[in-house]
């Protein structure tokens, strides 16, 4: 069972704010649909591999070498905000 | 018929015999879309001079003398989450309202190479997340058969713009059917091709082990065309395959003597709404009668496709969609008061309804005590439903059902019920958890609404499913009707 401290919890891992009737409402729909996902356990899966990905592929090498990459005009074209070469934000330390 | 109305493979002859010109076509989808679009909704992005550049080039080269592709000169729409160099893609969602991308994704490119011509992006769900095109961030887009209903989603652009004569061809992606249901509810052809088989390379991911490319067409054959230009690998994308690509358009036989369908009993049972499994039931009869040998066969693990689905894909998503962040590109709040500040109200913004509640849904299932309950459950009965899938194909050569369980439902109807949206994907989550490859065509009609069958088939077996699809389509009409406009 969800509570609405969980909700926040949440929220904050998800780094999103929720007003406090989206809080209400997530808290009624995340239960929903978590007690819809409990059918999932009544299925015996103790010995089935998990599949992460459904080609069956490991590591993917290729040459060292260097290709065609973007510029930085172009990698900073979308910035909200730049000084220079760099991605311009607030303040961290 | 108009142009606008015709396939890419008609278009094509009149191109090489010089009949039409690109020019026209181009023009002809374009007046058709200025004409509809009030009604339908379809495009966020218009790309009209562009086009008509691109247009222009295919006719020179025609005039000149070349030879050109299957696909030079033909208009196609693409949906607004495949990135498209210096042209806006913003996913339907206002987090990305101004972003521009500085380099395309590399089905543009392939379908540059094509010379193909670029119509514009097409409306869908926010970040592919939803079933109706209702998500959007921008406007609903309207279903051709009947305005007040869902195109069906989350590519509901791409399909609404085929049915409607706004474009000849398109392209959508597809996690959980998001090509294969809109495909179904508007009437036209969709294929989800094999994961792998198509480069993810500049889609914008949702739930990376899911997602993949595919098109719309009017047709078949058009289908394989389209499949012909897209497919490869690639090795900007790494979970690309490496396989060789055969000629699709070699498949197009119309003889599926011999050949072998399983229906699977759980996609024809209740839920399922009545007309749409008579429909179905017809269109197995028309099997019966063209030679195939179809068999009932069980696939004991579908009730649990829809949990499986609603854990993985949120908590892949919650993760691919952590980089919204308002540092490098898209919507960044006014004025925060520190980093932390402005990552949350840069979402909270910049998010709609459905995305916070699957990044909260996946945000959960991937947090510390949870994840073995939920996400790692998931990934076994996965396997699971993989493995049912596996011993399916062991038998036939290809398993057929209804895309979804019903036709194209109202505007609103589902909006205030996750679970209830969720429902309509049934029929369609088992191939993108499984990564086979799955379409859907035009198979009937219950009153004016359009029904449709869906195929699925072994990996990589793309071919076996345009063979029957082919076949199916040469013996029956369903395909060739049209949405009064």
């Amino acid at each position: 069972m969800i509570t609405k401290a969980d909700v926040e919890h949440v929220a904050l891992l998800g780094r999103l704010y929720l007003s406090e009737e989206e809080k209400e409402r997530y808290t009624d729909q995340l239960n929903a649909i978590l007690e819809y996902a409990q059918m999932l356990q009544k299925l015996d899966t103790e010995n089935v591999p998990p599949t992460a990905h459904a080609l069956p592929m490991q590591n993917v090498f290729r040459e060292d070498c260097a290709g065609d990459c973007l510029t930085n005009e172009e990698v900073l074209s979308n910035a909200p905000e730049r000084e220079e070469e760099y991605f311009k934000v607030p303040k961290i330390i | 018929m108009q142009l606008y109305q015709m396939t890419a493979h008609e278009l094509h002859r009149l191109l090489v015999k010089k009949e039409v010109s690109a020019v026209e076509i181009a023009k002809s989808v374009y007046d058709r879309t200025d004409d509809l679009e009030r009604k339908i909704n379809a495009y966020i992005t218009l790309t009209k001079e562009k086009a008509m550049r691109q247009a222009e080039a295919v006719d020179a080269k025609i005039a000149a003398g070349e030879a050109i592709a299957p696909l030079s000169g033909i208009p196609v729409a693409v949906k607004d989450n495949i990135c498209t160099k210096d042209v806006r893609t913003t996913c339907a969602s206002k987090i990305l309202h101004n972003f521009v991308p500085p380099y395309n994704a590399t089905v543009m490119e392939k379908l540059e190479a094509n010379q193909a011509v670029l119509l514009g992006k097409t409306n869908m769900d926010e970040f592919a997340m939803g079933s109706s095109t209702e998500n959007s961030a921008y406007f609903v887009t309207k279903n051709p058969w009947n305005i007040e209903r869902v195109t069906g989603g989350s590519s509901g652009g791409s399909a609404a713009v085929i049915a409607a004569g706004e474009a000849v061809c398109s392209l959508g992606s597809d996690t959980g059917g998001s090509i294969r249901q809109p495909a179904a509810l508007c009437g036209v052809v969709g294929m989800k091709p094999t994961y792998g088989a198509v480069s993810r390379y500049g889609l914008v991911a949702f739930a990376s082990s899911l997602d993949q490319i595919g098109p719309f067409t009017r047709d078949v054959a058009d289908c394989a065309i389209m499949l012909n230009a897209i497919c490869g690998y690639d090795p900007k994308d790494s979970t690309s395959a490496k396989v060789g690509v055969p000629d699709y358009t070699s498949f197009l036989i119309n003889d599926v003597k011999g050949l072998k369908i399983g229906v699977p009993k759980e996609y024809m049972a209740e839920g399922i709404e009545p007309e749409v499994r008579k429909a179905i039931e017809a269109a197995i009869e028309k099997f019966i009668e063209l030679g195939a040998e179809v068999e009932e066969t069980v696939l004991p693990h579908t009730d649990y496709a829809l949990p499986t689905y609603y854990i993985i894909a949120p908590a892949e998503a919650s993760s691919n969609l952590a980089r919204y962040d308002g540092v490098r590109y898209g919507h960044r709040t006014e004025e925060p008061e520190n980093i932390v500040d402005m990552f949350m109200r840069t979402r909270s913004e910049g998010f709609g309804e459905e995305v916070k509640r699957r990044i909260m849904l996946g945000t959960y299932a991937l947090s510390a005590g949870y994840y073995d309950a939920y996400y790692l459950k998931a990934l076994k009965v996965r396997t699971l439903i993989m493995q049912d899938l596996e011993r399916a194909f062991a038998k036939y050569d290809v398993l057929l059902s209804p895309t979804t369980p019903s036709v194209a439902f109202k505007m609103g109807e589902k909006i205030d019920s996750p679970i209830q949206m969720y429902l309509s994907d049934i029929c369609t989550l088992s191939a993108n958890l499984a990564g086979i490859p799955a379409m859907s065509l035009p198979a009937g009609f219950v009153g004016n609404l359009p029904v449709g069958m869906q195929l699925m088939g072994k990996p990589f077996d793309e071919g076996m499913l345009l063979r029957f699809a082919y076949t199916f389509e040469q013996n029956t009409d369903f395909h060739k009707r049209l949405p009064l406009l």
